[in-house]
This record gives structure tokens, C-alpha cells and sequence, in this order.
């Protein structure tokens, strides 16, 4: 009983040591938000906590200053919502295609889709980014959405669920006289529900994120996300490091406060590829 | 007639997967098939593009700076996957046992920097390893008595900033995959092999990890992938994507170079086939070595 004590302390104070290692990076920009933008240039960051150092200027600026800041901000959230939306609904849709029936080249067409998540997006960049060009969507928010509105990950993920749901749905459906579909629209969808909230998550999560390819598309700084926006700030001159250090330390506040209230929806959503190995 | 037609049992099923397929044709087939074609041509944008056969794979694989690329981006990746796999593998079976305290309160706080954007931690991280005496991983150094690194100047040091990075951010979420994995295997085994005395080290050889095998695979899979991929993370240590003598240029950031860069799309496009080519072969490799292909028999 002794032995296993102690082995509970040794895991504690393990795991309490790396917790610590984990959390120091979010210990320091909270508290070098509270310090002039200068002292990043000249100290770096750092674990200094000195209270006379320390103001609320940079969330006065924040809040009242004149910057885009939350121009930025709010074009990510429509954006996030947008995007996560239309991606949920065509991906549940195609998901439901390939779940319910069977027909001639299904399997080809789904091996393309387990192609599409072994292909490194990367390497579509300059070809895709000519295609944008082409089509005239440069600079817009379509540019961004069309390329992944049927996600791959998330059609896996909702044929998976969809193949625990029972066949007898829809042959019911059928019985009563439904259209082939009314019956995923009306019967379905509802059943889906549960995993809808997961992949919200998930592909909420990438495209709040999303920085390489939106940077590459939008031009326009009225456009701009926020992992953009917050890229402009990091100057060689330093001279927004104030913007730059509050305005980091608030973007991970949304996200931080849905974690807490949806802890289950993103495991589930992070691990959704796993499962099944 | 026409509706008769698009309700039929047999089209509808081509209707729901219509977007997939549109998407797939325009969006993946399309751009894959136009990048291996410029691949074979010097293509400028705003200039008729010329066929050169080989050219440019020819030039890659005499190009210093694309190996330079290519041998930043290979060390980084078997470094994920050096730390990235064993510990969180070990952490998750800790955390499942049940000599485990605030199982659920570390679960979530290892998960936190996976929230983050790129473009936030590779901020954060830039500045803790800044060069000066003050800056926070410089100040730890001095309390040992060491004298300030100037990180994001040096080779060695440089991939310690980078792999630091992945590290915070990707433990947690490599956790989760094992967690999930773990929740497969049957406490029964785990029982039967108390009974025949076997010690805790044996049961995490021959159960554990056995049976965690798929979940290895798909780990290693999506780190061996996103470390051949990197860009972004370098680009924000940086603060672009040119470091001293290269230390932190990665395969898509040579990509990115020659082809936003300095507009020589079929060079750059020869970049991308070359990535495909490596991801593709080790990936593939990877999983006939641990017998992916043979599970069906």
C-alpha cells in the first residue's frame, strides 16, 4: 500500500511539473499584457510580475483605440460561422450518400476521399491559388470556403455515425410515401444531430485558425481574419507590439470559454479520426 | 419526367455526393493535375508557359537551398515523432491508471495550447526565445548561470525553438489519441495477466502497445504529414519566411519562396511533386512496415 502511495505521488508531482512547463507560455503573455508593448522589445517575453510595471493601457487601447482589431475579429467570427455551417451541411449530405446507398462507383469515390486526407493541402497552394486567380475570387471570402466546403475528415466522420444508424429509418420513410429526400432531410438530419456538434467544433476550431491560405487570398486589410491581422502586427520595428500582445492574449479567450462549457464536443471532435484507426 | 428522374432511388445517392465530387474535380484533381504539368514547364505568371521536359527537377536536384529545405524540414519531422509519440503514449497510460490524481483537470490543461492558432503560439514562442538576457527562456538560463542563446540565430538552437513549439502544442492532442485508443482494450486482459504474475512493464509491452498499435499508426501517419508539411511555424518564429542561412526554411516554405516569391511557378510547382513524392513514400512505408496492408487477411 506504501509502494503505491508514493508511485501516486511520483505521477502527481510528474504530471504536475509538465502542467506547469505547459501553462508558463499562457502565464506570460496574460501578464506582458498588462505591460507597456516596449518592454517586449527590450526584455522579450518574460515571467517578470511587477505590479508597478503594469497597467490596463493596453485593454483601453484595445477596446478604444483606433485599429482594426475588432474589424479583424468580427470578419473571423462571420467567417468561422459561415464556413462551419455550409461545410457541416454539404458534408453531412454527401456523408449520407455514401452511408445509405449503394451504387455504381461508390467505393472509388470514397477511396478519393480518404486520398484527400493523405494529400498535403501545401502542395495545392500555387495551382489552386491560380485557379482562384482565375475564377476572379481573389480577395473574397469564397476563395476560402469553396476549396473545403466538403471536408473530407467530416464526411468520414459522419458515415461512421451515419453507419450506427438503422436502415429501417429510411425504409419506413419510404413505406409512408416520402421522396428519397425528404427522407434524410426530415428524418435523418434529426437523427444526425449529436454529431454535428463534434465536427462544429473541429472545423470551428481549423477555420478560426486558418492562416496560410486565407493570407495568401485576401488583399484587402478590411477583409483581414484575425491570425492575419495579428501576423501585420508583428512588425521588425515593434512599434504594435501593444496591439500585438493584447490582442493575442483576447483571441484565445472565446475559444478558452467554448472549451470549458464543450470540453466533451472537442475530444470527441480531436479524436474523431482515431477511432477507428 | 425530369423530376420522376431525380427522385428515382437510383440518381438520388449521385445528387447527395454531387458536391463532393465537384469539389474533388475542381478544387484537388484540377490544381494536382495543373501543378504536375507546370512541373514540366517554366511558367511566369502574365507569360506563355514553355515546356523544358525535366528542367526543373533536373535544377532541384542540384539546388542547395531546396536540401538545405528538405533537410529541415526531414530533421523536424523525426523529431515530432521522436517525442511526440513515446511520451504522450506513456502520459495517456498513466492518466488511465488508476494510481492517477486530477485526471481530468491535467487532460484538459495539457489540451490547452492545441486552441491556439499558429500564428498566436509561434508569436508567444518567438518572443520567449528572443535573444535578449531578459526574455523568458534566456532568464531561466541565467538562473542556472548560463549566459543568453541567441535561439532563432543558430542551427541546433533554432530546431529546439521549432520543435519546442510542436511539442506545446501537440502533447495534449496526442494524448487524446492514445486516451481514445486505450478505451479499446478490455480490463480483462489487464486481469488475466495479474493472475499469471505478469508485472506492470510486461503488460505495457504486451498488451498495451500491441493493442494501441492502429492508434500508433494513424498518430505516426498525421506526425510524419505534418512535419514534411511545416511552413507556418517557422514562418512566425522568423517573422517570415527568410531566416539566417536558411536555418528555418522548410520544403513549403522553398515552395512558397519560388513561387509567390519570386513567381517561378513550374520551379516551385517541381517542389510540390517532390513533397508529394516523399510524403507519399514514407507514409506508404510506414504502414507496409507495420503491416497495415496485411490486417485484411
Amino acid at each position: 500500500m506504501k509502494k503505491e502511495l508514493a508511485a501516486k505521488i511520483a505521477i502527481f508531482a510528474l504530471f504536475a511539473v509538465i502542467c506547469l512547463l505547459i501553462l508558463i507560455p499562457f502565464y506570460a503573455v496574460t501578464i506582458a499584457s498588462f505591460k507597456p508593448g516596449e518592454d517586449l522589445i527590450r526584455y522579450g517575453l518574460n515571467l517578470r510580475f511587477d505590479v508597478s510595471a503594469m497597467s490596463l493601457d493596453n485593454f483601453a487601447y484595445l477596446f478604444t483605440g483606433d485599429h482594426a482589431y475588432f474589424k479583424w475579429f468580427f470578419n473571423s467570427l462571420l467567417l468561422t460561422v459561415v464556413q462551419v455551417a455550409l461545410t457541416l451541411i454539404v458534408s453531412a449530405t454527401v456523408a449520407y450518400g455514401f452511408a445509405a446507398y449503394d451504387f455504381k462507383g461508390k467505393n472509388m469515390l470514397f477511396v478519393c476521399v480518404l486520398l484527400i486526407m493523405m494529400v498535403p493541402f501545401e502542395i495545392l497552394l500555387l495551382p489552386l491559388y491560380r485557379l482562384i486567380y482565375d475564377m476572379g475570387l481573389m480577395n473574397s471570402y469564397s476563395a476560402i470556403i469553396l476549396p473545403g466546403v466538403a471536408s473530407a475528415a467530416t464526411i468520414f466522420f459522419f458515415r461512421q455515425y451515419l453507419s450506427g444508424v438503422p436502415k429501417e429509418i429510411i425504409a419506413a420513410g419510404r413505406v409512408d410515401g416520402a421522396t428519397e429526400y425528404g427522407i434524410y432531410a426530415r428524418l435523418i438530419l434529426p437523427v444526425m444531430k449529436p454529431s454535428f456538434a463534434a465536427m462544429a467544433i473541429l472545423n470551428g476550431m481549423n477555420s478560426w485558425n486558418n492562416f496560410l491560405w486565407p493570407f495568401m487570398v485576401l488583399s484587402d486589410d478590411n477583409k483581414y481574419t484575425l491570425p492575419i491581422g495579428l501576423k501585420t502586427l508583428l512588425t521588425p520595428y515593434g512599434n504594435n507590439y501593444d496591439l500585438l500582445i493584447v490582442g493575442s492574449f483576447f483571441s484565445i479567450i472565446p475559444i478558452f470559454i467554448l472549451f470549458v462549457a464543450f470540453q466533451k464536443y472537442f475530444i470527441d471532435g480531436m479524436t474523431a479520426g482515431a477511432v477507428k484507426g | 419526367m425530369v423530376k420522376r428522374f431525380l427522385y428515382s432511388q437510383k440518381v438520388a445517392p449521385y445528387v447527395f455526393v454531387l458536391p463532393f465530387v465537384l469539389v474533388f474535380l475542381v478544387f484537388w484533381i484540377y490544381p494536382l493535375a495543373s501543378s504536375v504539368g507546370m512541373s514540366f514547364q517554366k511558367v511566369t505568371l502574365g507569360q506563355e508557359a514553355q515546356w523544358i521536359g525535366f528542367d526543373n527537377y533536373a535544377k532541384l536536384m542540384g539546388d542547395k537551398t531546396f536540401f538545405k529545405a528538405v533537410t529541415n524540414s526531414a530533421v523536424y519531422m523525426v523529431l515530432t515523432l521522436v517525442i511526440l509519440i513515446p511520451f504522450p503514449m506513456l502520459f495517456a497510460v498513466l492518466i488511465n491508471s488508476r494510481l492517477m490524481w486530477g485526471r481530468e483537470f491535467f487532460k484538459s490543461s495539457f489540451f490547452f495550447p492545441a486552441l491556439t492558432s499558429v500564428v498566436v503560439a509561434g508569436t508567444i514562442f518567438r518572443l520567449m526565445f528572443g535573444e535578449m538576457e531578459g526574455s523568458l527562456i534566456n532568464s531561466i538560463l541565467g538562473w542556472f548561470g548560463l549566459d543568453p542563446v541567441k535561439f532563432l540565430k543558430g542551427q541546433a538552437t533554432g530546431y529546439i525553438a521549432l520543435v519546442a513549439l510542436a511539442t506545446w502544442r501537440w502533447t495534449g492532442v496526442n494524448i487524446l489519441y492514445f486516451l481514445s485508443g486505450l478505451k479499446s482494450i478490455p480490463d480483462d486482459y489487464y486481469e488475466a495477466a495479474s493472475i499469471d504474475g505478469a508485472s506492470s512493464w510486461q503488460k505495457f509491452t504486451r498488451i498495451t502497445m500491441p493493442l494501441l498499435k492502429p492508434t500508433t499508426i494513424y498518430v505516426v501517419t498525421i506526425s510524419i504529414y505534418a512535419g514534411l508539411a511545416m511552413f507556418i511555424e517557422s514562418m512566425m518564429l522568423w517573422n517570415g519566411n527568410n531566416s539566417p542561412k536558411n536555418i528555418g526554411l522548410t520544403i513549403v516554405g522553398y515552395l512558397y519562396r519560388q513561387g509567390i516569391e519570386k513567381n517561378n511557378l513550374g520551379y516551385a510547382a517541381a517542389v510540390g511533386v517532390v513533397l508529394l513524392a516523399i510524403t507519399m513514400i514514407i507514409n506508404l512505408a510506414q504502414l507496409a512496415f507495420s503491416g497495415m496492408f496485411k490486417k485484411e487477411e
